[in-house]
């Protein structure tokens, strides 16, 4: 029985990392060929190096990245505030339903709906076609408030009230005792909600093709531009870039102690 | 009652509200409004009907996302099930190993089966120099629900593992002394106490998978047009966005309706347990 479960989880891994391996070691190749390793070559990582679109497009992602995440959690942070001391439960209950439906809603939908918002808008106002980074960074943000307000909510939630009243009891202001008590003990969720806009805005690639114009670039839409139609070996290597930071970042943030949240939430957003 | 909250507190919640009203209310009011008007702007019911035409296609990735969630669950069950009863240490390596490929972008995930299963790829040209006939995947279903299996199979383990974990060991102790065989533990108590990891698991595989274009493109070969495919074209290529914005609301209406199923469904059996 052992034999067999250990069996089982290696093969089931060993397929499941297989693809990805295999493109790894091929962007090393030297030929340009995916079937036939003819030598060690880092010369698809020259050629990505030298192509200025893609390096404008990690560019884009990185800033889009940063704007986002951080409107995000500023948003997302006073939000989360103001449901904790909310007294209207059916208000409450209303703002988390709205707020939770991009994590339901497929991303095709959401794509789709903010695409057809901007450009109606747009004609609207006769300002033709507003697609590009604003609504980029607008979309962004959307989709990533819920996962601040779930990572920052429940700090609020958890937080001791009796320290609030020692603090005003000793002498606090409430501001006082807003900053300097009850701000420290919310921080940890801010910060794990940071990063995980943060990786959810580098990450995204269907709700950006449908609120993008060609003029800004992502690095998942590039890939996507890149491999519409025939391989290009460069992909090899940019993907092979990405897979690495990955794991570094992945074994990094592990050892913080955040694993796993991102699963549990939209497990918590689907009930 | 004096309402002693700050103007801080009162007030924080409007920024996020005005936001998610115009952003998130917004865009799905223009759906609504899109999928009920002609291009002139005038109330119609001609887009609805004209879904009828793209039944087909609403069959066929109904059936395609059924039978991609059906393998991860036939698959990653077994797998979570095994996780869970992996000492502690090795428990973190694997669900680090399991978490890995989410993070990598499903762009990526894709891309790389297809270069390995197409035709000129490492599997055929192996089969090749073995003497053996070359086969064709890419571009059939077959490889489409590959894809889907492939891609999603972490977002079933995961949910399903966490249920497991949390099973109190000494129920599985119980129901073998009480006379169960391990069929019987696995069927009767095992999977009734791990519905609710199921049922968010499906959730999680199916609703990307109904909705795909990416996979359907690149493992189908322009052979399948999926719903997602549908809506892609509608509104990146050809701009006709009412018809677009029809397909979108039924899909979006589709799939809320069975994730209140599931859930319903889970919570049922959650009181049954109780009792």
């Amino acid at each position: 029985m052992k034999i067999l479960s250990r069996s089982y989880l290696f093969i089931v891994f060993a397929l499941l990392y297989a693809p990805i391996l295999i493109l790894v070691v091929f962007s090393f190749n030297e030929g340009g060929s995916l079937s036939a390793y003819t030598g060690f070559s880092l010369r698809w990582y020259r050629e990505l190096f030298h192509d200025q679109v893609a390096l404008q497009s990690l560019k884009n992602s990185f800033m889009l990245a940063l704007g986002s995440s951080l409107l995000a959690t500023l948003i997302g942070t006073f939000a989360a505030l103001g449901l904790d001391r909310m007294r209207h439960r059916y208000v409450r209950s209303a703002i988390n339903s709205v707020t939770n439906i991009p994590m339901m809603n497929p991303d095709i939908v959401t794509g789709v709906s903010m695409m057809l918002l901007f450009v109606a808008l747009g004609g609207m106002l006769g300002a033709g076609d507003v697609l590009g980074k604003w609504t980029m960074l607008i979309a962004h943000t959307t989709f990533s408030l819920p996962y601040v307000i779930l990572s920052v909510l429940p700090r609020f939630k958890q937080f001791d009230k009796t320290l609030r009243e020692a603090a005003l009891d000793l002498g606090c202001t409430p501001a006082q005792s807003f900053f300097k008590v009850e701000l420290p003990a919310i921080v940890p969720g801010v910060f794990s909600g940071l990063v995980m806009a943060f990786t959810l805005s580098l990450d995204d690639f269907v709700i950006s093709h449908f609120v993008s114009s060609p003029d800004f670039q992502t690095l998942p839409l590039y890939i996507y531009n890149q491999t519409a139609h025939n391989v290009k070996y460069s992909m090899y290597a940019l993907c092979t870039l990405i897979i690495v930071t990955i794991l570094v970042l992945l074994l990094v943030v592990n050892f913080a102690g955040n694993m796993g949240e991102r699963t549990k939430r939209k497990k918590e957003a689907v009930k | 009652m004096k309402d002693k909250r700050s103007l801080l507190e009162k007030a924080a919640a409007v920024p996020h509200t005005v936001w998610i009203v115009l952003f998130i209310l917004g865009p799905l009011l223009f759906v609504l409004y899109f999928a009920f008007t002609d291009t002139r702007g005038n109330f119609s019911f001609s887009n609805i009907q004209l879904l009828s035409s793209y039944s087909h296609i609403f069959f066929l990735s109904i059936c395609f996302a059924l039978v991609a969630t059906a393998f991860c669950l036939l698959i990653g069950y077994p797998l979570a099930f095994v996780m869970a009863r992996a000492k502690p240490s090795t428990q973190k390596l694997l669900m680090l190993l399991m978490m890995l490929p989410m993070w990598i972008s499903l762009l990526i995930r894709t891309y790389s089966l297809m270069t390995l299963l197409d035709n000129g790829g490492l599997i055929n040209s192996v089969l090749v120099a073995l003497g053996l006939e070359p086969l064709t995947v890419v571009g059939t279903g077959g490889a489409v629900i590959l894809g889907m299996v492939y891609d999603f199979l972490p977002y079933m383990v995961l949910p399903i593992y966490t249920s497991m974990s949390k099973l109190d060991k000494r129920y599985l102790e119980a129901a073998a002394d009480l006379g169960c065989n391990p069929f019987q533990t696995l069927f009767r108590v095992v999977l009734p106490l791990t519905v609710p990891g199921i049922v968010s698991g499906v959730t999680m595989v199916f609703v990307p998978s109904i909705s795909t274009f990416y996979i359907s493109q690149k493992l189908g070969g322009g052979n399948f047009d999926l719903i997602g495919d549908t809506i892609e074209r509608q509104f990146k290529y050809a701009s006709t966005y009412h018809i677009g914005a029809a397909i979108s609301l039924v899909m979006m209406i589709l799939i809320l309706i069975s994730i209140a199923v599931m859930n319903r469904f889970s919570d049922g059996d959650g009181e049954e347990m109780i009792v």
